[in-house]
């Protein structure tokens, strides 16, 4: 196998360093400067902040099914190239995630590809229908060792079944990861309800729906001791109810979206679909809160809740629109911009928040790793004084629905080294 | 005001006066010997209903033709949402038959804009009501009947205390109105049971009441709108008499209002619900004539977005300034 020796990166920002790599590990880290080893290849990165390869706990990939929005590959490399080596595939498929037959085969299609682990997220319940489990365990005991469960863009309403779901995943150190959304509260929603949906005349999307089933939730998984994850947490109220289940104990974890970090929903003004997604944009006080969170630990990860959707499912009347935008190849930058160049986080929270964390709640081994000696070799090479025009013709995703379209977003992604392979170098797949 | 009609937002207290000055004036001539006027021959209108409404469609097409331009009727029979052709898809059809303005009535808001702004079409987009957001052309007649009334007819509305009744969450009437009366200086206050105000209607620059009873003897002008029958399944109000009895207008609510005061009602009405028979046949219920000018107001309309060049309203001043 090729070796590599990265000359002068920055590892969380710190002092410069040389990174030797053979074999899929980290097998040195010299002074910058130092003789790469025979027969390597450099990896100028003189300047570049070095990171443990992003980890993304909240993927939709469209494959099987919907491969006119995304495929597995298609996805994996708009993964790549946003800095990610593994992303955790969402399970509203068609047919859907629900079995281990195709929890495998998402599994197989993410080998294939080779740009990243490709972890399935198993359903929840049936066909998300919400009804009755799904068959958790056989998903957990697949060769896609299933950890992540999720009926995501439906929410597991039923308390019954959310209970149950809580303990039985216990069993293998699984976790149910919920779409938090009371249904009669959300019934025909459209947009956040609040100033903008009165004078818009959409259908509103309270901040209590999302609340509501959060506040449920952690309860449950205190009672029966459960692993909770909240997906795209996305109001000022849900963090204040997390962060007082934290306080408690209770076994819970929580994402939010780079957009929900970055945009608001007076943007629903202009009727464009691009910016429809569920949750839905709130206000800046919300954005406010999230940013805080974020920073303090009270949510644990950033997740892209990447959503592709082809031209005609957005280019109509907002109410026909989906919901949905992409996020793997912007992440990372909205994350400076809303979170480094604002004060807020550090590199090392950047890690943390983008790799450490999320790899541990997935349960993943060999991501989210310290750059170390022996550790393996993901990581992602960073030009963080760098900028960029956002082209949605020009991203990889085969979908176009970018709500970042002409934005001008800071830091760049230089190279990508999946188990001690670059996937990215010089901002372009290899 | 640009070329298109969208929302009243669009439209500053100029624009608006304009527009009803020079409906008062295609009043008059359409009245007088020549009622058909040549101003729009050879340009063409298309009503683009997504949406049952004959009263607005019949209302355009009177002031289309009235102005002597060829109209071209599209009733789309369920939008895109019930998976016929996309909207995108008709808007092209439409433009590359030579369409120079859309009349679009939408169910789902905000589809005049998109309509407008999405690099769809070239011609003028005018908003004849989109989901629960805007009825541009509504709040014209309506603030047109309220000045003949009220204001003999000229100028603005200002300190005219207006109060709209009903559901206020549902309807674009109450949305563009309030947007066009505060413009044209009227006091609006909004009354409704708390479950038909959208949240966030704290911001709109309106008085928020719950009770109909405290505003009657303030009330210049009284607009009732249409309580939907399906919204009891839904649990707005326990029932069609409860809301009846708390906020319908019944003859004995209608004589505590001010002598001068009239009532006003977008149509069609629900007799015995919202609104009692006798108020809605007595001479202070201005409802027919409020259909009356919304020919009028919809004729001003076209004539100033397609009268002149594309800058519209402007073009008519300076029109008028040289004649």
């Amino acid at each position: 196998m090729t070796t590599w020796h990265i000359a002068g990166a920055q590892p969380l920002g710190g002092e410069p360093v040389d990174i030797a790599i053979s074999d899929g590990t980290i097998s040195a880290i010299l002074p910058t400067g130092s003789t790469p080893a025979p027969h390597s290849t450099l990896i100028e990165a003189h300047g570049l902040i070095a990171l443990p390869g992003l980890v993304d706990l909240h993927t939709h990939l469209r494959e099987p099914g919907r491969e006119d929005a995304e495929t597995v590959e298609s996805g994996c490399r708009a993964a790549a190239l946003g800095g990610f080596t593994a992303v955790h595939a969402m399970a509203n498929t068609d047919p859907v995630a629900d079995s281990a037959g195709v929890v495998e085969q998402v599994w197989r299609l993410g080998q294939t590809a080779g740009l990243c682990d490709v972890h399935p997220v198993g359903a929840v319940t049936v066909g998300l229908q919400g009804e009755r489990l799904a068959e958790i365990g056989a998903m957990a005991d697949s060769a896609a060792r299933v950890r992540i469960f999720s009926d995501d863009g439906h929410c597991v309403n039923d308390a019954l079944l959310m209970r149950r779901a809580l303990e039985y995943t216990k069993a293998f150190d699984g976790v149910v990861a919920q779409h938090a959304q009371e249904k009669r509260l959300t019934e025909g929603a459209q947009m956040h309800e609040g100033v903008v949906s009165s004078r818009l005349g959409l259908t509103g999307w309270p901040a209590v729906a999302e609340e509501a089933i959060i506040a449920r939730d952690v309860l449950l998984a205190e009672h029966v001791d459960g692993r909770l994850h909240v997906c795209h947490v996305s109001t000022a109220g849900s963090v204040e109810i997390i962060r007082h289940a934290k306080a408690r104990g209770v076994k819970v974890t929580a994402e939010v979206t780079p957009h929900h970090l970055m945009l608001t929903d007076d943007l629903v003004e202009t009727y464009d679909p691009v910016y429809k997604v569920n949750p839905p944009l709130r206000t800046a006080r919300d954005v406010v809160a999230l940013r805080a969170a974020l920073a303090d630990g009270t949510i644990d990860a950033v997740a892209t809740d990447h959503a592709p959707h082809p031209s005609e499912s957005k280019d109509c009347e907002w109410a026909a629109a989906a919901m949905g935008m992409l996020g793997l190849e912007t992440a990372l930058s909205v994350v400076i911009e809303t979170m480094v160049n604002t004060g807020l986080m550090g590199w090392a929270e950047v890690a943390d928040r983008m790799s450490i964390r999320p790899a541990r709640i997935g349960g993943l081994e060999g991501q989210g790793r310290p750059l170390a000696v022996g550790e393996p070799a993901n990581l992602v090479l960073v030009d963080a004084g760098a900028s960029w025009v956002v082209d949605p013709a020009a991203m990889a995703s085969r979908s176009r629905n970018t709500p970042y379209r002409a934005l001008t977003l800071p830091g760049r992604v230089v190279a990508t080294i999946y188990r001690g392979r670059p996937t990215v170098l010089e901002g372009r797949l290899v | 005001m640009t070329r298109h009609l969208l929302s009243c937002e669009d439209l500053t207290a100029e624009d608006a006066i304009l527009i009803l000055d020079t409906a008062k004036r295609l009043g008059e001539l359409s009245t007088g010997p020549m009622r058909k006027l040549p101003t729009l021959r050879g340009r063409t209108v298309v009503n683009l209903f997504f949406e049952d409404s004959t009263r607005t469609r019949i209302s355009f097409e009177a002031a289309a033709k009235r102005l002597s331009a060829d109209v071209i009727n599209f009733a789309a029979k369920g939008s895109s949402v019930e998976k016929g052709e996309s909207l995108k898809d008709t808007a092209m059809t439409l433009e590359a038959m030579g369409a120079d303005a859309v009349v679009i009535r939408h169910p789902a808001s905000g589809a005049p804009y998109r309509l407008a702004n999405a690099g769809w079409i070239g011609g003028s987009v005018i908003n004849a009501g989109d989901g629960t957001h805007a009825h541009p052309t509504q709040a014209l007649l309506d603030a047109y009947t309220m000045r003949e009334h009220l204001r003999s007819g000229t100028g603005d509305l200002q300190g005219l205390r207006v109060c709209i009744v009903g559901d206020i969450l549902h309807s674009r009437v109450a949305r563009s109105n309030v947007t066009l009366l505060t413009t044209l200086g009227a006091d609006v206050t909004l009354v409704a049971p708390p479950t038909l105000l959208p949240i966030g209607v704290e911001e709109w620059p309106a008085t928020i009441s719950y009770s109909l009873d405290d505003h009657l003897p303030e009330t210049d002008a009284l607009m009732m709108l249409r309580v939907q029958n399906e919204r009891m399944n839904s649990a707005y109000f326990p029932s069609a008499r409860e809301y009846s009895r708390r906020y319908g207008l019944t003859s004995s609510r209608m004589s505590r209002m001010p002598e001068h005061a009239i009532v006003l009602h977008p149509g069609p009405i629900n007799r015995g619900m919202e609104i009692a028979s006798e108020v809605a046949d007595s001479p202070r219920a201005v409802i027919i004539e409020q259909v009356r000018n919304g020919v009028i107001t919809r004729m001003a309309v076209l004539y100033l977005l397609l009268g002149g060049s594309e800058s519209g309203l402007g073009d008519l001043v300076d029109e008028e300034a040289t004649a």
